[in-house]
């Protein structure tokens, strides 16, 4: 079997704290030589999924936790992050692109991580974010 | 607040401000915020109409940056202003593609040309 990493981290609802989470992730791609445009788009993936648990799933409850799991091996990087929150449904969340959405503030997030990931589910009801990148990937792909 | 707390670094050139952002990451909600209200009391604060935002040194920003620059964008829109970015790196400006921001925000290639599109 190939080697591969795994870990487990359980970090409270808070925003404005920095866990070393997403250093951890990159120390282990560049262990394992993953691109640069594979740690761009995990490092995003990573904070855009950690906030929407914490913001839109925990609600900001610092009793609730933000489970991450991650797996990486020399092919693929897989992440699991789950909330404890009520769950959502990933159709009814507008398209950040449209007309009447571009120019809000807020709401891109699900978008980049769809753009950036090889694999983007919601699990649980919504509670649990299956992301997954490939070593070397080519994504996100760009029109034009 | 002291130099090193700031976010961005200010200079006025041909009567455009031009604000040069100066974290690498802007990732974290923190620091975000903290960059949003530097940005936003150019407009709110001093009245400043012409504005860069110099890119040149962010290698990395989330959807919540994205939002403080749209933010951005209506202030000044709405104070009768005018804002441009520049310097931006392949990889951010792919993100601002990809979100369709590109059509929304002015972007430009280097400092000159922001200056010229807004001075």
């Amino acid at each position: 079997m190939n080697e591969h990493v795994e870990f487990e981290a359980s970090i409270p609802s808070k925003l404005y704290e920095d866990f070393g989470l997403q250093d951890k992730i990159v120390q282990l791609m560049e262990r394992f030589s993953y691109s640069v445009r594979d740690v761009f788009a995990v490092r995003l993936a990573v904070e855009e999924g950690v906030a929407n648990a914490i913001r839109h799933g925990n609600r900001f409850d610092e009793s609730k936790l933000v489970r991450i799991t991650c797996r990486i091996d020399d092919s693929k990087l897989r992440m699991e992050i789950s909330d404890q929150g009520a769950g959502f449904e990933l159709g009814a969340v507008p398209d950040p692109t449209q007309a009447n959405f571009i120019e809000r503030p807020t709401g891109r997030g699900l978008l980049l991580l769809r753009e950036y990931m090889d694999r983007f589910e919601y699990a649980d009801g919504g509670r649990c974010l299956i992301l997954e990148r490939e070593r070397n990937s080519l994504l996100p792909v760009m029109q034009g | 607040m002291s130099k090193s707390d700031r976010r961005i670094d200010i200079e006025e050139i041909s009567g455009v401000t031009v604000a040069r952002l100066l974290e690498k990451k802007i990732l974290d909600e923190a620091n975000i915020d903290s960059l949003g209200q530097e940005l936003f009391a150019l407009v709110d604060k001093d009245g400043r109409k012409k504005i860069v935002l110099d890119f040149t040194l962010v290698e990395y920003l989330s959807s919540a940056a994205l939002g403080k620059l749209i933010t951005m964008h209506k202030k000044t829109s709405t104070a009768g202003g005018k804002l441009a970015l520049c310097s931006i790196q392949k990889d951010i400006l792919d993100v601002f593609k990809i979100t369709q921001l590109n059509k929304v925000l002015t972007l430009c290639n280097n400092l000159d040309d922001a200056i010229k599109k807004i001075g």
